[in-house]
């Protein structure tokens, strides 16, 4: 077995494995936690509160006008690589490709041309991102190994992706594997470490959203 | 005496400092064990982004990064990753979190009693929606475990629980309530047997702004509503919400639950200060371990209702250039938006909005107890100049909030900055402008 039989077969399979019971067992396992009733009597009616939660979903995406001034700018550059990366994975065809062996259904994707220009861009944002962290205060003192690691595998799967697309250094087989083991990586690593936010940023706002719509205050 | 005995006896009221070590890991133990599903998902959820720091008026008046609310739970978040959260067999097997230590702990007394007013303002700012207010009271009541509530509140707390009064004064509260009745020329309703409203009173107002009692009680005359103070429960703060004693603010709240039940009570109704809704309004019940039978209501909430329902008619109150501070406990994690503007307009008050004000508003700076914790002092007036440097920048010359330790805050920055304003109480306002024959019976 060469190695990106490798990379897309066994290492893939134990990647998945790893990531679906990971995240899984990561959610169960708080969720197990007890769950107190709240006796205090609502200000409002469920509806209002599922409302609330709802709306809180969407307004949370973007900071309420009182706060841009002062976290506009950091929120914008955190979006623009969080877009940068849906673009890469979503829109590039070969990723639509193996998306599609696996949904049964494919959709249209960007030019390479274009996909290339994006990964270097947002390649650029996610050092400014990560610039960002290591000399902003409050940024660095709040950052551990969670922070930095993630970073890094998320990067080193765009990194290794551009160099696979540009076959730089080495034959384009290998430079998918690698690309493809980093995915793996990755995987592996998502339900350890702050990447799995992105389950959890939905829920938390809503319910967040709901506990204070509960009282009739501003979410 | 040991390193971190002699850490922990600085800054301990002498009763709590027995084997700090001990106390210590019992309380991150404690913590961990009672967490809960809730809080453990925002612990969970937060993702370092450091945005939290940007809605904290301690941050951004010294940019010192340790004021970053969410970094004032940091202990406690480690704690819940070693001991209780899913991958905490991970953790301990491969010591990636280590056990929180007493000094580690003292050191973050600072962070969450002096510098947070739990006002809740980064819980709006969060893009994952964590409620951060929510995990530092929860961190609260670990550290009142830990033995390491700062002595202040600490005392204030032990003595309301025994006494109903916070502090001994030289008259008990119950004399001076009803001297303040004498002094304004209003009935005090004390004791009654049975009462559809029972009242009761921010210690604040009966030690600083007696004025603000005898309005409480010229307005519900004027209304003719059933009510009483009983001398079983008369105070509304609750010292022990903010020393983070969770069963003794349990207590606290049973003097009044259980007034308001003997009296029948439809409604208790909490006088202008904001803690004391937080705490009886949104925690009580669950302290109480079931519904209460009847209605937690602040006096705003409950004067615009009667505005509204045509019994309460007021005067215009000039139309001298006012502003409002809405207090946090209120408004921001208590859903009073609507009413104090309610009031306002019906005198006609001439407002004119804070640049953040409503859900927005910034901490007068005194809440949670900060105000009592007297080396908590200099930090504080350095945050208050951004508030004071906002009311001034309304151009308005009468002051007005509903919340009397709100007030006090504002006052002693009054005395400390030479500032001009004076702050006034929004019931006040509305008992010297009460027109109409009321209700009386």
């Amino acid at each position: 077995m060469d190695l990106l039989a490798f990379s897309r077969g066994p290492a893939l399979k134990v990647s998945l494995v790893i990531f679906c019971l990971g995240v899984a067992w990561r959610i169960v396992g708080f969720a197990l936690l007890r769950l107190r009733r709240d006796f205090n009597k609502p200000r409002t009616s469920i509806a209002k509160w599922m409302t609330g939660g709802l709306v809180t979903v969407g307004s949370r995406s973007w900071p309420h006008p009182e706060f841009i001034p002062r976290t506009g700018a950091g929120e914008a550059l955190g979006y623009s690589y969080h877009i940068g990366l849906f673009i890469l994975v979503l829109l590039f065809g070969p990723h639509i490709v193996f998306f599609g062996s696996i949904l049964g259904f494919t959709w249209p994707g960007l030019p390479s041309s274009l996909i290339t220009v994006i990964s270097v861009l947002t390649l650029g944002l996610f050092l400014a991102v990560l610039f960002r962290r290591v000399t902003h205060p409050v940024l660095r003192m709040l950052s551990n190994f969670d922070d930095y690691f993630s970073w890094f595998v998320t990067a080193l799967v765009m990194v290794t992706g551009l160099a696979a697309t540009a076959h730089l250094g080495a034959p384009y087989e290998t430079l998918l594997a690698v690309h493809i083991l980093s995915v793996d990586l990755l995987l592996v690593w998502f339900p350890f470490g702050k990447l799995m936010h992105a389950f959890y940023l939905l829920p938390s706002r809503a319910i967040n959203g709901a506990l204070i719509a509960r009282k009739g205050a501003v979410s | 005496m040991s390193e971190t005995t002699g850490v922990l006896s600085a800054v301990l009221a002498p009763e709590q400092a027995k084997t700090p070590q001990d106390r210590v890991a019992g309380a991150m133990r404690g913590y961990a064990q009672e967490i809960g599903a809730l809080s453990a998902f925002r612990l969970e959820s937060c993702i370092h982004c450091g945005i939290c720091a940007e809605a904290c008026h301690f941050y951004i008046a010294t940019e010192d990064p340790q004021y970053t609310p969410i970094w004032k739970v940091e202990p406690f978040k480690q704690a819940y990753k070693r001991e209780a959260s899913p991958f905490a067999p991970l953790y301990r097997l491969f010591g990636l979190k280590r056990e929180v230590t007493a000094d580690q702990l003292a050191e973050w007394q600072h962070l969450l009693f002096d510098s947070c007013n739990m006002c809740g303002r980064c819980s709006l700012i969060c893009p994952m929606g964590i409620d951060v207010a929510a995990l530092i009271e929860q961190a609260r009541h670990a550290m009142f475990d830990a033995g390491l509530a700062p002595k202040e509140l600490y005392q204030k707390a032990a003595h309301q629980r025994a006494t109903g009064q916070p502090e001994p004064s030289a008259e008990p509260y119950r004399e001076q309530l009803l001297a303040i009745g004498k002094r304004f020329g209003v009935d005090i309703p004390l004791d009654k047997p049975e009462a559809q409203v029972l009242l009761c009173v921010p210690r604040t107002d009966i030690e600083h702004y007696p004025s603000a009692v005898a309005a409480l009680a010229r307005v519900m005359q004027h209304l003719g509503v059933s009510c009483t103070f009983r001398s079983d429960g008369l105070v509304a703060e609750n010292y022990g919400y903010y020393a983070g004693g969770k069963s003794w603010q349990r207590d606290i709240s049973l003097r009044l639950i259980e007034q308001a039940i003997a009296v029948k009570a439809k409604t208790l109704l909490v006088p202008e200060c904001g803690h004391a809704y937080t705490a009886l309004r949104w925690e009580a019940a669950d302290l109480y371990g079931k519904p209460l039978p009847f209605a937690v209501r602040h006096v705003t909430e409950f004067l615009a209702d009667e505005l509204t329902a045509g019994r309460l008619k007021l005067g215009q109150a000039g139309a001298a250039k006012t502003t409002f501070h809405d207090p946090c406990q209120l408004v921001r994690k208590g859903g009073v938006n609507d009413a104090p503007r309610a009031l306002m307009q019906a005198m006609g008050v001439n407002l004119n909005e804070l640049k953040n004000h409503g859900a927005f508003s910034f901490c007068c700076g005194g809440g949670g107890g900060v105000l009592d914790i007297e080396r908590a002092a200099p930090l504080r007036y350095r945050t208050m100049e951004n508030k004071l440097r906002e009311i001034d920048d309304t151009g308005a010359g009468t002051f007005v909030t509903s919340c009397s330790d709100c007030r006090r805050t504002f006052d002693d920055a009054k005395a400390h900055f030479s500032w001009d304003k004076t702050p006034q109480s929004l019931l006040e306002l509305v008992a010297s402008n009460l027109t109409g024959t009321g209700n009386r019976p």
